[in-house]
């Protein structure tokens, strides 16, 4: 239905083509780009191999973290040169997290604590696919819950959804937006284009804007209109604005492209990107080292993109997420093991920041998950539901989310 | 009606009759004329069964199959055993090292490196609990395992795409792609499946994908790949539950080597794993809504307590272990299995689910969906799900009955299935002539289409209908994949690799196009098509900006030959990109990556 619908507005931005690319873009899409421009975006950021929540939200106030992690807990604030910054007396963030810091500040962040999956899995495989399934322990889900949201919410006969309202910087698409709704996955920008020179593009264009009205010809005809927008928006001259400094990282560029994408107006509401090197079995090290290193890199990225987007972080929330914590003891290697609740972020304009959000459960070992890891006290569904609804205007969470009850958001939103 | 049950009746005659025909000599006996009116013609049918029956048509194949007879081709496909594949077999001998080992002796040879690396840290404890730097020994060690693991996924990968390319025996290898997807596992599932996947493709899936259902759902119930994949390898008898042996007796694990059973540490916490048992109800056999209940799962799960595995150093390979294993009475989709039974348990369990009559339907449904249509007729599912249950699920005979249907051969069903990433890049290798490669790079445009071989991660397998293949971003990587072929970076596939091609580089515009149309659209284009690719003109083009699909430079260097290899450093290091800028191309090539590139190609 709404390819075919489609089609047809593609034959009408074949007439248009010669003119302003704002006009093409309009007529091709039947956007208003004045509510596009407005538009609300989510993007997530997925930490693959289990972020050690306690060193990165560190509950300074907690004696027993310091006795489980004897050489490897963040010193309390100010009792070191790198030490907690201190959020609230209790909680301080990882010194690598200075970057963040700011936001909190400004009470755009809102950590959570102890959240993540009920499923009892330590298995990163089975966690990150109930993460990104949104249904702890049921395997046999096909799609995504990005997906399903998609899905679910803002499509209608009349309007078409812009080509990039869902995007993965990623080789592929992952888990999380897998399903029937489009999304589509790029590792950078400047790949989306025929890669060809000559006029091999545009006698392609043809093959695909002649012949029948199928959902080849309709993804082709599709995608050469994404390509022209995109075009249209020249991502090649970005500049990133208010001084924001992105990482060349890989995941520093990834991120530097979604705020690119996100300033093009092109319709994105859903973006994703993953960063690795999380599983620190050895060596993890403190206020320095190997997760430091690993933080430092994720709270730029981060800060770039907010600084970069500036107002615009009105509309966009920021969702962090990690497969789960890891043991509240360190281990022999001077790392720590798989264990079970971790920590979110949720950062954003609107989002009622400032607070550390969740219940704590406490670190003595009565108080841990099978006796060794950050128990559970707020299921990750719970969050994921608020932001699609409070932030996103989901209709219905209960499709998104199937037999889980969201009735108690944690306020994230005010 | 009539017409239909005598036909089933004459194919199983034919059968029959070719009973010992394993080591025989291809004896082509005249294949029974067609009962039935076939819609498509006699160019059509033959293109139709080298894009379903096979991964594409080769340069001669066309011909080949002409020459040979149709039915009598499609009768000697059903028959892998009789075509000589001597020279692919040959190639893999030659150029693979892991493909023929088992998971054990691979694990053994080349260990997980994360944990080999923590082992090593361990060992090089100070007292301190800080961990000594890596010694140079130690760290060659981590390298070789590192590029063990490499190397054994590289081939694997690898051979899967050339056994497409390259095998006369292409039905066995579509229906060997239809089980590893039907039956599919994850290569990153945790560190020891990557082990597991040739043992499960050359040993499991594909000796079986044209033999007894219920052989192959038992092979692959006692696959390392599965048993790992679907965590059935860990799942034991519930606390509650009564155990056929003692905890700490005679019949556990360490019985065979004479000493008192201790459940492995890894096992002294955890019960009952369900997961294997409910996707062997909804994926494997009844289908989802094959009605059963969730106390069917439970069930099946419990059938199939203490189906597990030996670890390396034991040599690997399935075991039951009694001591894991729920020796209470169960109830399975009706069928009462009585209490104190071992693996017989788990064999009746799947004898159960495999002549369910929900199963015929579903595994029925399901080859009509991949070999005729994404929405095939009601009526050929019924039969071929009635041949299903009449042969107790003989694979072989449900496919002839589905391949042999006035339904297969209907206007209706040419060219309506959208090819997989796979089934594009192995189909444009053949179209060219390729020869089968060891390099990885087939194999990895694979995944770079959108479908990384192993790399489905969800039990359900990659989707089986066009609409879930076609989106912009796929569109536009199977448009750079034809691209990239036609400026020879394929390896092994030569854009000028194709049947007459080298008389046809010289030759007039008309002569081209036709040759490639032969070549890679199966002899048939529509007329606009056709008008395209003589013109070298785009009619619409000279109303469009003509800058608008130019590529975009890019930013940060080109991507070289190599594609991985060659990536890009700045903006982006370690942003693979799979498709780099290519040049413009000319001449045949030009018209070769146009065909690749266009609609007609993206379908079968």
């Amino acid at each position: 239905m709404q390819r075919r619908a489609f089609v047809k507005s593609g034959a009408l931005a074949l007439v248009t083509m010669g003119l302003s690319p704002s006009f093409l873009r309009r007529a091709a899409f039947g956007l208003d780009l004045r509510g596009a421009a407005k538009g609300k975006v989510l993007i997530c950021l997925f930490q693959r191999g289990a972020a050690d929540a306690l060193n990165v939200v560190v509950p300074f106030g907690e004696r027993a973290y310091y006795q489980w992690r004897p050489t490897i807990a963040i010193p309390a604030p100010g009792l070191a040169a790198r030490s907690a910054l201190d959020l609230d007396g209790f909680f301080g963030l990882h010194p690598s997290l200075a970057p963040l810091k700011p936001l909190w500040d400004r009470q755009m962040l809102a950590p959570i604590h102890a959240v993540g999956s009920p499923s009892s899995t330590r298995s990163h495989f089975d966690a990150q696919d109930y993460m990104e399934s949104g249904t702890p322990d049921l395997k046999g889900t096909s799609d995504g819950w990005l997906n399903r949201y998609l899905a679910t919410s803002g499509t209608c006969e009349q309007c078409h959804p812009s080509p990039f309202r869902a995007v993965a910087m990623a080789p592929q698409t992952p888990r999380i937006l897998q399903g029937g709704a489009p999304a589509v996955a790029m590792d950078s920008l400047d790949q989306f284009a025929v890669r060809t020179g000559g006029d091999a593009a545009a006698r392609i264009e043809a093959l695909y804007r002649t012949g029948s009205a199928d959902i080849i010809h309709g993804a082709g005809t599709e995608m050469f209109e994404a390509v022209k927008m995109l075009r249209a928006a020249n991502p090649q001259r970005y500049q990133a604005e208010h001084g924001a400094g992105y990482p060349r990282s890989q995941f520093g560029q990834r991120v530097r492209q979604i705020a690119q994408l996100i300033k093009s107006d092109i319709g994105l509401e859903i973006a994703f990107a993953d960063v690795g090197g999380w599983d620190t079995h050895v060596n993890q090290g403190g206020a320095t080292g190997q997760l430091a290193g690993r933080l430092d890199d994720f709270a730029t990225s981060i800060a770039a993109l907010v600084t970069d987007l500036g107002d615009r972080m009105e509309d966009v929330v920021i969702l962090t997420m990690s497969e789960f914590g890891r043991m509240a003891k360190q281990n022999g290697n001077g790392g720590t093991d798989h264990g079970h609740a971790g920590a979110m972020f949720v950062i954003g304009g609107h989002v009622k920041g400032g607070t550390v959000f969740g219940r704590w459960p406490g670190l003595e070992r009565e108080q841990l998950y099978e006796g060794r890891d950050l128990a559970l006290t707020t299921d990750f569904r719970t969050v994921f539901a608020e932001v699609t609804a409070r932030h996103l205007g989901a209709p219905s969470v209960g499709a998104l989310f199937p037999g889980f009850d969201s009735s108690r958001p944690l306020g994230i939103f005010g | 009606m009539n017409r239909t049950s005598l036909l089933a009746a004459a194919m199983v005659a034919a059968a029959c009759s070719g009973g010992g025909r394993a080591a025989a000599p291809p004896a082509p006996e005249p294949a029974p004329a067609p009962a039935f009116e076939r819609e498509q013609t006699a160019d059509q049918q033959v293109a139709h069964v080298l894009s379903r029956l096979a991964f594409g048509a080769r340069p001669r194949d066309v011909d080949k199959v002409r020459a040979m007879g149709l039915d009598r081709w499609i009768d000697a496909q059903l028959h892998p055993e009789q075509v000589d594949d001597a020279a692919l077999e040959r190639f893999l001998t030659d150029n693979y090292q892991t493909l023929t080992q088992t998971p054990a002796q691979l694990e053994t040879r080349w260990p997980p490196p994360g944990v080999l690396a923590n082992q090593i840290a361990a060992r090089n404890r100070t007292a301190g609990g800080a961990a000594a730097p890596m010694g140079r020994a130690d760290s060659a060690r981590l390298r070789d395992a590192q590029q063990g693991v490499r190397l054994i996924t590289t081939e694997v990968q690898g051979a899967r795409v050339a056994r497409a390319v390259a095998s006369e025996r292409q039905l066995l290898e579509v229906m060997t792609d239809f089980w590893l997807n039907h039956f599919s596992v994850y290569d990153a599932k945790g560190p020891r499946q990557r082990y597991m996947l040739a043992d499960y493709e050359n040993r499991v899936i594909r000796p079986n994908a044209l033999g007894k259902f219920r052989t192959l759902l038992g092979a692959v119930a006692k696959s390392e790949a599965m048993l790992f994949y679907l965590d059935n390898w860990e799942s034991q008898a519930d606390s509650t539950r009564p155990r056929l042996a003692p905890v700490g007796g005679r019949g556990g694990r360490g019985a065979g080597r004479g000493g008192a059973a201790q459940l492995p540490p890894q096992l002294r916490r955890g019960g009952l794993n369900e997961n294997y048992g409910r996707e062997l109800l909804e994926l494997h056999t009844l289908g989802v809504d094959g009605g059963y209940t969730q106390q069917d799962v439970i069930n099946a799960a419990r059938a199939l307590t203490g189906w597990t595995f030996r670890g390396p150093a034991q040599g690997g390979g399935f075991q039951f272990v009694p001591v894991m294993h729920d020796a209470g009475a169960k109830v399975l989709l009706g069928h009462k299995l009585a209490a104190g039974r071992g693996i017989e348990d788990g064999e009746e369990a799947l004898d159960i689910v495999a002549r369910h009559p929900s199963t015929a339907k579903y595994i029925a449904t399901k080859l009509a969906r991949r070999l005729v249509s994404d929405t095939p007729p009601g009526a050929l599912v019924a039969r071929a799900a009635a041949t299903f249950t009449r042969t107790d699920g003989d694979l072989r005979e449900t496919v002839r009955t589905i391949i042999m249907s006035p339904e297969f051969f209907a206007h209706a069903a040419y060219r309506s299935k959208v090819k997989t990433p796979f089934e594009v890049v192995v189909s444009a290798a053949r179209a060219l002539g390729a020869q089968p490669d060891t390099s990885a790079r087939a194999a990895q445009i694979v995944g770079q289409l959108g479908q990384p071989i192993y790399g489905h991660q969800a039990p359900n397998g990659w989707p089986e209908t066009g609409d879930q293949w076609m989106n912009t971003g796929a569109i536009l990587n199977r448009i750079n994949f034809g691209m990239v072929v036609a400026a020879g970076r394929l390896p092994g596939a030569s854009p000028v690799g194709f049947k007459d091609a080298d008389i046809l580089q010289t030759a007039a515009r008309d002569l081209q196009v036709d040759g490639v149309i032969a070549a890679i659209l199966g002899g048939d284009a529509s007329p606009d098509t056709r008008a395209i690719l003589m013109t070298g003109e785009n009619p619409l083009a000279k109303a469009a900006d003509s800058t608008a699909t130019a590529p975009m430079p890019s930013a940060g260097g080109r991507g070289g030959r190599g594609g991985r290899g060659g990536a890009p450093p700045a903006p982006a290091p370690g942003v693979a990109r799979p498709f780099g800028q290519l040049p413009p191309l000319r001449g045949l090539p030009l018209i070769v990556g146009l065909a690749l590139g266009s609609p007609e190609f993206q379908r079968r």
